[in-house]
């Protein structure tokens, strides 16, 4: 029920959006603040409740139905929750009232903006909640519509360029897993397009179906993560979306890249992930230091954050590689939380700077750190976590991750991929010399304000999380240490 | 008060925070409260460093489990041993002293407060290193020693050479890192723990591969190759002198690069299971000791010779630790461990107290430039006897602390011939370069007499930090005189009883070589008997070098940087032109092809259809002529058949012999008929009529 909610309360929302009188803007962004709200507090329960009342089993909990939908073709209305979907819940309620608050500034469209981003959190909450492949994939599509309106109408300068590589990208990955899911369906006796009895069906297909099928699933979920060299349409997304929808992008749309692996990918196929996963650490490490080194070359702050992010999933992927191992995989659970939180602030951070500087040139800037003494501090601070310094939460999943995949994979692959360490440090750094040290532009800055109270509070929850989670990881470990460990034995088929 | 330790590195945490959200806007109160934690914390440490010694220096450790997954624990504890007591001890005294001074010396900065904040983070982190019961947590406080370090370096970040600063020395240290986490990956794959106990354990047991170990401890050296500034990686200590001179104090004599020898000497159990990696050890030390001595000899800047001075020390005690390492795993006694943890002991109070009578001195004269000064020694009397007698005693000078720490690495050196010869040459070079610093500082005649004229004694809260640090600079060594049987050297030996015994031909050797270094000082700067300039001239390719650092930023801007950047570049441009040029290239492609399909829908496909249909059309327009509706023609048409028919006939019937009249009578008929018709009406219709009535 409380699942159900989760989807259909940012739909009603939608709705109550679209009644409202076009120009009545402070009503329209109350009333979407509001509503978001339900489905945030909603999700921090789903996971008070689930870390103290289920965290100790694998199996799913608050389960909808499964009821018969579409009974012909046995389409089943199936939603749960377990270990992996819990966190990413939390964040997506989390980041979509963080990115309405901080879309207040929005005054083009106003209506059509709001009721777009509510219909993109019903998909997103949709993904994370869905246990039938169609139901999983209706939501998978739905999310696209909003966000290529999102991008399309209210971004940058190359929006609409930037838009339909977005739509067309992924839905180009969605041909792959709609076939993917059309052989499981067929091949499976009854004919079922349920994820958890086809967890059973998937290691039974022949060798050469389960490669086919996992190689559909992973270009699908790829090019969502984005894996290298899928990731081109990341940057110009980024860049061109308004900061709000740059903010979800991040936080919540590419980790529903490797939700969906960890979810139906690797579980369904385990012998044809052993067969692959050098390969896809080979990918992941590519991404880290690759991504690292291309941030170093932007010049665009968004930019920077953009390709940063890019090196923060290859993290990610290495540790989806190091398939044996609990403390890989739940490291790479931490870094889609830890990203979600630390990127979404920073392009709230780079949005709070372009507000007022109409620019985001590296180049432009210098010296900020006396006008803007507060910003500065917020920045800094997630820099530091983006480069990974222990007491945020970035290092602790970096560590995990390390570790897990320095037991489990290639030594020499994994060592390679320390560099992107450095090179974090050393990208972030530049940024915060060339933006905030040095000397102070006077002439040109000289009107430049601090963070207001708004911005403030639209990035504090991320900060107070991200040190949290650095300081004190155990409860989030704990909250997914059974449904990892199932995991874990899972692809151990 | 043990089980309270975990409280030491939490007081000046403490005080971070309170500074950061509440005291910010009170300058003074701010200062008062970071000094009172501070204090309360060195309280504590010399609690904690007494009952350690009651205890006979057992250890203590408590710990909380951080991360807990199957086969994958992370902790956050405490570990209570001689080492950490003594660490702990000296990181709140200096700590202290340089809070105190910095009232004085940070007065009027703009970021009062939040220099005490800074100060105050450090030390958390820097106590926090220092209390560590595992590698893991180490590596934590590591980090965030790098990053406060960062903050203080860059402290006035609106000069460009301080912003270069901080980033260089974050991102240098940063790659030290790289190699410490490989080590503790290796530790947590191989050992299971990250524990030092349980590590060590592990790894006195055999149970490990040779080659591992050798890998684990070299890997965990890396890291501090890195924070004590060892070559090849000490390439940002001497620049790090732009923060403001407490900070180097605090940062680069007595915590942060001390870090690097603390780490070496805390997993001493891992090393001494490698001679391998020991011996690594040791050349690196003596490596960076020689080096940084040699560019000490020549630079202007007091605060860089003294950066020089504490990475030539560093390597010092690192040699010592890694001569310790070899020979016990060769099974000889050594005294390395206990001269390298007990030089790291006195050095921090001389270090403390040069830098900062350094900052006393610039905050007289306005520069660091050595070559401005001179004669200062008449007008600041407490800064000028304290800085002597601190470089005194780094000197080696009997019977001040470093007589007794510097002997004990010569004698740890003094069974392997060219660390023994380097051991010496290096102590001569200190000698000579510190007291090249002091002549030309206090006196003789001033250079710049502008500056003279301002120069004044600092206030008394700069100079009573000063004699207090210098007062250990005398007596802090005492702990380690060899007549004592329960001194320095058993209690951090304290389950493998060690007693240094008084060599006096060593003691004779080590104080020549440091008089030696001092009469030649004054001789070149003070006497000037020798002409420095001369000297200079003469052997002007190495003054060159030396006072170029060896190039070796020039070397890394080359070799490292440079090529990073283009690569970094290279890859933009592969990414915008060829990935994505990838894609956007497939997006052109899937438009030209359905250009092509258009051109052929349009052409063929559909060419095809109106084709059909345009024959169709044409052969009706042709078949039209004939459904004219004309009655006349229809006739004619009939009319012509019919003769046709006759003609077949006709032909036919010649052909079979019949009787064709008939046939000729029927044809004649016709025509007939239609020439009838013909007159009859009037001409056809238009093709207009005829078309409305398709």
């Amino acid at each position: 029920m409380i699942l159900s909610s989760l989807v259909f309360v940012p739909l009603l929302g939608m709705i109550i959006v679209m009644c409202l009188p076009k120009d009545k803007f402070n009503a329209i962004r109350w009333t979407s603040l509001l509503v978001s709200l339900i489905p945030m507090f909603a999700s921090f329960w789903l996971t008070w409740d689930y870390f103290f009342n289920y965290s100790g089993s694998a199996a799913f909990a608050y389960v909808v139905g499964p009821y018969n939908w579409i009974p012909s073709l046995n389409i089943q209305y199936y939603m749960g929750v377990d270990g992996i979907s819990i966190p990413m819940l939390f964040l997506t309620g989390l980041l979509s009232t963080l990115s309405l608050l901080a879309s207040f500034g929005i005054n083009n469209r106003v209506k059509e903006y709001f009721a777009f981003f509510l219909l993109l959190e019903a998909g997103m909450m949709g993904v994370f909640v869905a246990l039938d492949f169609f139901l999983f994939y209706v939501f998978w599509e739905v999310m696209l519509v909003p966000m290529y309106f999102l991008i399309g109408v209210w971004g940058g300068p190359r929006k609409e360029y930037a838009a339909i590589k977005f739509f067309l990208y992924t839905l180009f990955g969605s041909i792959f897993m709609l076939v993917a899911i059309l052989i499981m369906y067929f091949t499976s006796e009854p004919h079922s397009l349920n994820m958890v009895t086809l967890l059973d069906h998937g290691p039974m297909m022949s060798h050469t179906l389960q490669m086919v099928c996992f190689i559909f699933f992973f270009i699908a979920f790829a090019i969502k993560v984005p894996v290298w060299p899928f990731h081109t349409w990341l940057p110009d997304a980024h860049v061109e979306a308004p900061t709000a929808v740059s903010v979800i992008l991040a936080g919540v749309l590419l980790k529903m890249g490797t939700y969906a692996m960890l979810r139906i990918n690797w579980p369904m196929f385990p012998q044809a992930l052993r067969e692959l996963s050098f390969w896809i650490a080979v990918l992941g490490v590519i991404a880290i230091i690759y991504g690292a080194l291309v941030s170093m070359a932007q010049k665009d702050l968004k930019k920077l954050v953009a390709y940063s992010s890019v090196s923060h999933m290859g993290y990610c992927m290495m540790a989806l590689a190091a398939v044996s191992s609990v403390s890989a995989i739940a490291g790479c659970m931490f870094q889609m939380v830890s990203h979600g939180l630390i990127t979404g602030a920073l392009f709230v951070l780079v949005g709070v700077l372009y507000d007022r500087a109409h620019t985001r040139e590296i180049a432009a800037f210098g010296g900020l750190g006396a006008k803007v003494p507060v910003y500065t501090g917020i920045m800094v601070l997630f820099s530091m976590a983006a480069l990974g310094l222990p007491g945020m939460s970035g290092f602790v999943s970096e560590f995990m991750i390390f570790v897990g995949a320095f037991g489990a994979l290639n030594k020499v692959l994994v060592g390679i991929s320390v560099l992107g360490v450095v090179l974090g440090a050393t990208y972030m750094l530049r940024m915060v010399q060339n933006v905030f040290l040095g000397e102070f532009n006077m002439a040109r800055w000289g009107g430049l304000t601090d963070i207001n109270l708004r911005e403030i509070i639209s990035v504090a929850p991320l900060a107070v999380l991200t040190v949290v989670i650095g300081v004190y990881p155990k409860p989030l470990t704990q909250l997914m240490t059974a449904t990892l460990e199932h995991l874990v034995s899972l692809m151990a088929r | 008060m043990t089980e309270f330790s975990f409280l030491i590195p939490l007081l000046p945490l403490f005080s971070f925070v309170m500074i950061i959200f509440f005291l910010r806007w009170k300058e003074m109160l701010s200062a008062v409260f970071s000094i009172v934690m501070i204090l309360a914390a060195w309280v504590m440490s010399i609690i904690v460093l007494i009952e350690t010694i009651a205890r006979h220096g057992d250890n203590y450790e408590a710990f909380y489990k951080f991360v807990d997954l199957p086969n994958f624990v992370l902790e956050i504890g405490v570990l209570i041993d001689p080492l950490t007591a003594i660490m702990l001890v000296v990181v709140t005294t200096v700590g202290a002293c340089v809070e105190i001074y910095s009232v004085g010396y940070m007065h009027n900065d703009p970021r009062f407060s939040r220099f005490f904040a800074y100060l105050s983070l450090f030390l958390f982190s820097m106590l926090g290193l220092v209390v560590a019961n595992n590698f893991f947590m180490i590596f934590i406080f590591w980090e965030l020693v790098g990053l406060t370090s960062y903050l203080l370096i860059g402290f006035w970040f609106e000069k460009k050479s301080a912003a270069d600063a901080c980033k260089k020395a974050f991102i240098t240290t940063r790659m030290g890192d790289l190699g410490f986490l490989v080590g503790l990956f290796i530790i947590g794959i191989y050992f299971g723990t990250f524990n030092y106990l349980r590590v060590f354990d592990i790894a006195g047991s055999g149970m490990i591969p040779a080659g591992i170990l050798t890998a684990a401890a070299i890997f965990v050296f890396c890291g501090a190759v890195g924070k004590s500034a060892q070559w090849p990686l000490h390439v940002w200590l001497p620049d790090a002198m732009e923060g403001p001179t407490p900070v180097s104090a605090l940062i680069h004599a007595a915590t942060m690069v001390a870090a690097g020898v603390y780490l070496v000497a805390r997993s001493m159990p891992l090393f001494v299971t490698s001679g391998d990696a020991s011996m690594v050890v040791a050349i690196i030390g003596l490596i960076t000791s020689f080096i940084a001595a040699s560019i000490g000899l020549v630079q202007n800047d007091i605060k860089r010779v003294l950066a020089y001075s504490t990475v030539s020390q560093l390597g010092y005690m690192i040699m010592a630790l890694g001569l310790y390492g070899y020979d016990h795993f060769h099974g000889q006694h050594s005294p390395g461990f206990y001269a390298g943890t007990f030089h790291l002991y006195t050095h921090a109070f001389f270090k403390g107290l040069l830098f900062l009578g350094a900052g006393s001195v610039i905050h007289a004269v306005h520069t660091n430039d050595i070559q401005e000064m001179g004669g200062l020694g008449r007008k600041m009397k407490k800064t000028a006897l304290t800085f002597m007698i601190a470089s005194l005693s780094i000197a080696g000078i009997f019977p001040l602390s470093g007589f007794w720490s510097k002997d004990e690495i010569v004698a740890a050196a003094s069974h392997h011939p060219v660390f023994f010869i380097g051991t010496l040459t290096i102590a001569f070079m200190t000698a000579f370069y510190m007291w090249r610093l002091c002549f030309l500082t206090f006196f003789g005649e001033p250079r710049d007499q502008h500056r003279y004229d301002h120069a004044h004694e600092s206030p008394n809260n700069m100079t009573y930090p000063l004699i207090f640090l210098a007062v250990l600079s005398v007596c802090a060594g005492w702990v380690g005189v060899p007549y004592l049987s329960h001194g320095f050297a058993s209690f951090v030996f304290h389950d493998e009883a060690y007693h240094p015994h008084p060599n006096y031909l060593l003691w004779a050797v080590s104080t020549i070589v440091g008089g030696g270094g001092i009469i030649l000082a004054y001789l070149m700067y003070y006497k000037k008997s020798i002409s420095a300039d001369a000297m200079a001239n003469r052997f002007k390719r190495i003054y060159k070098l030396l006072y170029n650092k060896w190039y070796f930023d020039e070397i890394y801007q080359k070799i490292l940087i440079d090529p990073v950047m283009s690569i970094a570049s290279f890859m933009w441009k592969f990414d915008a032109n060829v990935i994505d040029g990838a894609v956007n290239g497939t997006g052109w492609l899937t438009i030209k092809w359905s250009d092509i399909k258009e051109w052929f829908d349009t052409w063929i496909v559909d060419g095809a259809v109106n084709g059909t249909g345009w024959i169709v059309r044409q052969g009706a327009n042709i078949l039209r002529f004939l459904q004219t509706g004309s009655m006349q023609f229809y006739a004619l048409f009939i009319a012509a058949l019919v003769v046709l028919f006759g003609i077949y006939r006709f032909e036919t019937s010649m052909m079979e012999g019949d009787e064709p009249i008939f046939t000729i009578g029927f044809i004649i008929a016709v025509v007939l008929l239609a020439v009838a018709a013909k007159l009859l009406q009037g001409r056809p219709q238009t093709d207009r009529q005829a078309e409305s009535e398709e």
